[in-house]
């Protein structure tokens, strides 16, 4: 008989989505369910790596990539309940459930990650405000801990160790199977409307005022506008458009076949610049503010970005710093405004700049939304970034804000502690299920998180 | 493409993605293959993606004296099958086969002597019915024997020379074989190896190998390229190739 051995890979130069930071692992990725299990001495999972720092890699330790363990396991098209491995990926979701008549209950802004890196960031979409976070439209989890054991819990069975792994960011133990509840959508289409708003004040008004409201709101800003236009920006609200409301010929269910064009090359550092980023943010001002009232796939909606593969590498091969606090409702107008004024101030090139406002908070020990305002940006590597970042961080803790761990790539541990109050309970959970610290990541390591 | 198709070593990853792609053409599915939670893996998935009908049997390729009853009771199940993959294989240990008999018998039983068996099984019934279609895999390694891995080389050179016979012999009762000879693919076999050139991933290679089926190839190398590497590989004369480190 031959053996089937557990191959081990070494990949250097591993990180985020940001591309940095980077380091070196050792990397096994399992193909059959059973051999999905803690390996090496210290070890982390890892879905598709949309992490935007590094929470995925472990300096020194070895990397469990779920992505092969990627199979649905159960779905009854009349309730919408499906259960599946980890490491299906939200675009197969889309892909063959979107045709039965369901939808993702909450995304990102990429459908290429994964369901268990979903509930293990606790993700959040442009519905947070209405639909809460990821994990809650989970019914239960099958979670392998340290000692190899699987074990399922759920909101109502073993709950802390369900809520410290929602948002736990794979430090309990690594997500085997995930069982989840989907939304019914008539169409695979998006009724959205456009508003231009001139100022911050505006701004502010679209994204609370009930009567703008909608399934799915956000804001995108212009971060060099100064003065009087601070915070300009199109406000795009979005609700799934009925059958009724999308004239096809075709099934409205099905999209037709798109082909993904890969970003061809690493830009090189000096071409993004305020010039060029403000030039963009005018042109996708005047284009987008004038769009009106419209009808739209789901992909156009949500996930933009995913039509052009490895657009990271627009921000050339120093990688870029993903921002994205959130700002409690009681200083979030007053704490966004002195941000921004600080990030135009400076001349930060960033063409992402997306508010939005969340609803209350979740179960999640480290569950990143809380009700207020939650701002995120791409900025490129710079020298002194670092720096001004940290003065960034002042401005979120004096509010009472806090940093996403998804996106996070140099946060320091006082900021940190200061912005997420459940750590003592997480880390309580954590040592229960996995005394010995078995999973681990730079991300843990670097904000001291269970010290 | 539509009525039932056997896939022999259903859980390897290129056969998983080839039995997708034929789902999505309508084809229902009898996987086969020896560790049967896995199986039943990939056919709920199949199932819960494409809406056809999967059905799972275990199959053991080491055995041969089951192949006969294992292809009428799988065959019965379906009511009988229009086409059949052949996707079992290993790649073995090179270094061990050398000295290690046991070794180098498993790799040549599993890539080549099964295959006589289970597809003479199968050709006689498709023979008979006087339709149908085989595809296996086999491999760029079965073009030229390396040094570094020359008994998986000729048992995969068995297996495509097994198939051009095959494919002779059939082709007058209107029954087509494919023989799918991949470069390196991105799967558990090869996870973990230096440097390979041309790595495809399986789900690129699985809906080749069935628009190759539709087509009517013979040969089919995936990705493409590989057949003039080959070509290039193969016209190497013989007292230069064997200096190779290859």
């Amino acid at each position: 008989m031959l053996p089937e051995k557990t191959a081990v890979k070494s990949l250097s130069g591993l990180g985020g989505w940001g591309r940095f930071p980077v380091t070196d692992v050792e990397a096994v990725r399992p193909e059959k369910a059973r051999d999905l299990s803690p390996v090496g001495g210290q070890c982390i999972p890892r879905g598709l790596g949309r992490a935007y720092g590094d929470a995925a890699v472990l300096t020194g330790g070895t990397v469990v990539m779920t992505e092969r363990l990627n199979r649905f396991l159960e779905f009854d098209p009349q309730t919408g309940v499906l259960r599946a491995e980890a490491g299906v990926s939200l675009r197969d979701v889309l892909r063959y459930l979107v045709p039965q008549g369901w939808f993702l209950p909450v995304t990102p802004g990429t459908k290429n990650c994964t369901l268990g890196g979903c509930f293990a960031a606790d993700v959040h979409g442009k519905n947070h405000h209405r639909d809460g976070t990821f994990s809650r439209h989970v019914y239960g989890i099958e979670l392998v801990l340290a000692n190899g054991e699987r074990v399922r819990c759920g909101p109502d069975d073993r709950p802390d160790l369900f809520w410290a792994t929602a948002g736990g960011m794979g430090l309990t133990g690594i997500v085997s199977e995930l069982t989840l509840q989907l939304t019914p959508v008539e169409s695979a289409y998006m009724m959205v409307r456009h508003t231009r708003s001139p100022d911050l004040d505006r701004t502010f008004e679209l994204l609370t005022d009930p009567k703008y409201d909608a399934r799915y709101t956000v804001a995108w800003i212009d971060c060099l506008a100064k003065g009087p236009r601070l915070g300009r920006g199109v406000f795009m609200a979005g609700e799934h458009a009925k059958k009724s409301e999308v004239s096809l010929r075709n099934d409205p269910l099905v999209l037709p076949e798109k082909r993904v064009k890969p970003f061809p090359f690493d830009l090189p550092g000096w071409a993004l610049n305020p010039l060029t980023v403000k030039t963009f943010n005018r042109v996708y001002d005047a284009f987008q503010g004038r769009k009106g009232e419209f009808v739209c796939d789901y992909d156009k909606y949500f996930y933009p970005l995913d039509g052009i593969e490895g657009w990271n590498r627009m921000y050339g091969k120093r990688g870029f710093v993903q921002y994205q606090y959130v700002l409690p409702t009681a200083g979030a107008f007053e704490g966004t405004r002195t941000i921004l004024e600080e990030l135009s101030a400076a001349g930060r090139a960033s063409f992402l700049a997306v508010l939005k406002r969340f609803g209350p908070q979740g179960p999640g020990m480290l569950s990143f939304p809380t009700e207020g305002l939650t701002l995120a940006l791409d900025i490129p590597m710079a020298d002194g970034l670092m720096n001004f970042l940290e003065r960034m961080d002042q401005t979120v803790s004096k509010h009472g804000g806090r940093l996403y761990l998804a996106k996070d790539s140099r946060m320091k541990p006082d900021v940190f502690r200061a912005g997420y109050p459940r750590i003592d309970e997480f880390c309580a959970v954590r040592s229960a299920v996995d005394p010995g610290g078995r999973f681990d990541s730079d991300l843990a390591r670097r904000i001291g998180l269970c010290r | 493409m539509e009525g039932p198709v056997l896939v022999l070593g259903a859980t390897s990853g290129i056969a998983r993605e080839t039995a997708l792609a034929l789902a999505e053409k309508g084809a229902s599915l009898f996987l086969a293959g020896r560790d049967l939670d896995e199986l039943e893996r990939v056919a709920c998935d199949i199932k819960i993606r494409t809406n056809v009908r999967v059905e799972t049997g275990r199959f053991d390729a080491d055995d041969c004296s089951t192949h006969l009853a294992f292809f009428q009771d799988s065959s019965s199940v379906m009511g009988g099958f229009s086409g059949v993959v052949y996707a079992v294989g290993a790649l073995g240990d090179q270094i061990r086969s050398q000295t290690d008999w046991q070794e180098a018998h498993a790799v040549l039983h599993r890539n080549y002597v099964a295959a006589v068996s289970v597809l003479h099984v199968v050709a006689a019934a498709f023979e008979k019915a006087e339709s149908g279609w085989i595809v296996a895999i086999s491999s760029v390694a079965g073009d030229r024997g390396r040094m570094s891995n020359y008994v998986y080389g000729s048992a995969k050179g068995g297996l495509t020379v097994f198939l051009q016979g095959l494919r002779a012999r059939l082709q007058k009762s209107g029954v087509h074989v494919l023989t799918v000879k991949p470069g390196p693919v991105d799967t558990a076999m090869t996870f973990g190896m230096d440097k390979l050139p041309l790595l495809a991933q399986p789900k690129v290679i699985g809906r080749a190998i069935v628009r190759a089926l539709e087509n009517g190839k013979d040969v089919a190398y995936l990705p493409g390229p590989w057949r003039a590497v080959m070509f290039v590989l193969r016209s190497v004369p013989e007292s230069v190739f064997k200096k190779t480190k290859l």
